[in-house]
């Protein structure tokens, strides 16, 4: 009955959103965004695979990641070829799919969902040799769930490697409603975490990398922070609260919790994974239910705290700090967060498809974060994840300053302007 | 006369098996599809909603979809199978795949599973006859062949 009524509810409201917006965005204005007054935002390309993260180098050679390959081919290379902002794939190389991409010190990096690889660039950041890459990284993890490697690179050699947790909470059996957590988790040896490894050193296997950062359940969106000069990365909280234990937390509950956590690592950061969830309104950390908690009891004090925490499951994908002048004072060095758009709300409507700001100083949040560009959807409200038109995922910053962010649903890259009027 | 006994009551239950075997095909008994469909709502929306959505669509690449689905509509013993094993294969559905495990649901009782699964084979755009008790219950207790 109450879940009869919930759902009628959930209707109702997304009902009375559509009559009040006429259903959908704009889609003839700013590519179909709603963004903040002064920006202005076009479509730079379509139909680039299933675009996952970019990268672009400082003389506008942009590098797209697809999660699939489309007619044999992942790596998509891009040029904006007239100086209308549209980009043209002038290339494209690679049969396996993936999600990570980088460009640092004349190399082209890729991340497949096994292995990590580099590409050397000439002198115009052109890749020499598309189809002899070096592997660098190889035989990483990958059992279904939570398999993609987001990478990163900082300024002194290393590159880190997000390695995924197999797993929805570390439990005997997976997703199963009331079964327990294993403690120690098993998982946490090979996967949950970041690995670092060396940049320039082929055929690394997990015995040439260290476990930087553990307790981490899944990381697709990271970035460097230069100013910091580290690792930043956003969490993909754990699912089914609600779900696997309804005698503890209710529907709105599991949809909302655990917060989407943004945390700074150092070298033996432990963020607490499956021990521990963030529950973002009470800013604490709980208990998980697997491992005894009930909503009400607090987690270990020994786990990291995250920088800033936002509402459940709405998937962060992409992380960006803005080093650009294109935009505002107020975006300098603050960052930028993809939200791909949540599946594990329902009966609520399904939230995020949107990208947010967070701003910073001195390598701080300093205060609440704000939807940047919304819209992606193409919907006011999406009842059923599919329903989204596009779905963001990776972010870059053009040489001129200008934000891209791709969508992995029609490979779609959007390019977003500040052009103050 | 004791073994005899057994001998022909074991042959009895062998002929009376082998009947119900050659009947099932033939013509499926559900008491009433309507209500086994109302049901197999109330059940979807507990146990499935969450991750094959509102309107049975999955989650593109994790979740599969049930609209439309080969195996949902044309393979009855194989979703029975999935609903009470669960599935963690890395297998290709409609020639896509899906990362995220399915959870075992075999504390649904046999009813319960006849019931969702004739509610997803009509629904979301889905035509297909009803899933019955006993299909399910041949599943998960398969008579052993001597």
């Amino acid at each position: 009955m109450n879940k009869k009524l919930l759902l009628s509810i959930t209707f109702s409201i997304a009902t009375i959103f559509c009559i009040a917006n006429g259903g959908d965005f704009d889609s003839t204005i700013n590519a179909g965004l709603k963004l903040p007054n002064g920006f202005v935002a076009i479509k730079a390309a379509e139909n680039v695979g299933q675009a996952r993260h970019i990268a672009v180098s400082s003389n506008g050679i942009f590098y797209v990641k697809s999660a699939k390959a489309i007619n044999g081919k992942s790596t998509f290379v891009l040029k904006d070829l007239d100086g209308s902002g549209k980009l043209t794939v002038i290339n494209s190389f690679d049969n396996q799919g993936g999600t990570g991409v980088a460009i640092k010190n004349g190399y082209l990096y890729t991340s497949s969902n096994d292995d990590v690889f580099r590409y050397k660039l000439n002198d115009k950041n052109e890749v020499i040799n598309p189809d002899a890459p070096e592997k660098i990284i190889t035989g990483l993890i990958n059992r279904r769930e939570h398999n993609t490697k987001s990478i990163a690179l900082d300024n002194v050699g290393n590159i880190y490697v997000n390695i995924g947790a197999y797993s929805n909470a570390c439990q005997e059996h997976d997703r199963v409603k009331g079964s327990k957590g294993m403690k120690p988790c098993p998982i946490l040896d090979s996967a949950g975490g970041i690995w670092m490894f060396k940049a320039d050193k082929q055929n690394q296997t997990y015995a040439d990398g260290i476990r930087y950062a553990t307790g981490l359940r899944n990381i697709v969106g990271l970035d460097w922070n230069q100013e910091t000069n580290s690792l930043f990365v956003m969490q993909h909280g754990r699912d089914q609260l609600f779900q696997n234990w309804p005698e503890y937390f209710d529907s709105t509950e599991g949809a909302e919790l655990p917060g989407e956590c943004l945390y700074e690592l150092h070298n033996g950061s432990n963020c607490g994974w499956p021990y521990i969830y963030y529950n973002q309104k009470l800013h604490k950390k709980m208990l998980a239910p697997e491992f005894g908690g009930d909503g009400k009891i607090e987690g270990g004090k020994e786990y990291q705290d995250p920088l800033i925490a936002f509402p459940g499951h709405l998937a962060p994908n992409g992380l960006l700090f803005y080093t650009g002048n294109q935009f505002p004072e107020k975006y300098k060095n603050g960052a930028f967060i993809a939200f791909h758009g949540s599946w594990n709300r329902a009966p609520l409507p399904q939230a995020g498809y949107f990208v947010v700001f967070v701003p910073f100083k001195n390598g701080k949040p300093t205060g609440d974060w704000e939807v940047f560009a919304d819209g992606f959807s193409g919907k006011e409200v999406v009842i059923s994840t599919r329903g989204a038109a596009h779905r963001p995922c990776g972010l870059a910053q053009g040489p001129d300053g200008s934000l891209y962010v791709t969508d992995d649903s029609k490979g779609t890259i959007y390019k977003i302007s500040y052009t103050g009027k | 006369m004791k073994k005899n006994i057994v001998i022909t009551a074991s042959m009895s239950l062998g002929f009376l098996y082998i009947i119900a075997q050659t009947q099932k095909p033939a013509k499926k008994t559900t008491d009433n599809p309507a209500a086994s469909i109302e049901r197999g709502q109330a059940v979807y929306q507990k146990e499935c909603l969450s991750c094959h959505q509102m309107d049975g669509g999955g989650v593109p690449h994790m979740n599969p979809p049930l609209a439309g689905s080969t195996d949902v509509l044309k393979d009855e013993k194989k979703i029975i199978g999935i609903v009470l094993n669960g599935m963690t294969d890395r297998l290709p559905l409609d020639d896509e795949y899906y990362s995220n495990n399915m959870a075992s649901h075999s504390y649904l009782t046999n009813q319960q599973i006849a019931d969702v699964l004739t509610y997803v084979r009509n629904s979301f755009g889905n035509k297909a006859d009803a899933v019955t008790v006993a299909e399910v219950k041949a599943v998960r207790t398969p008579k052993k062949s001597k």
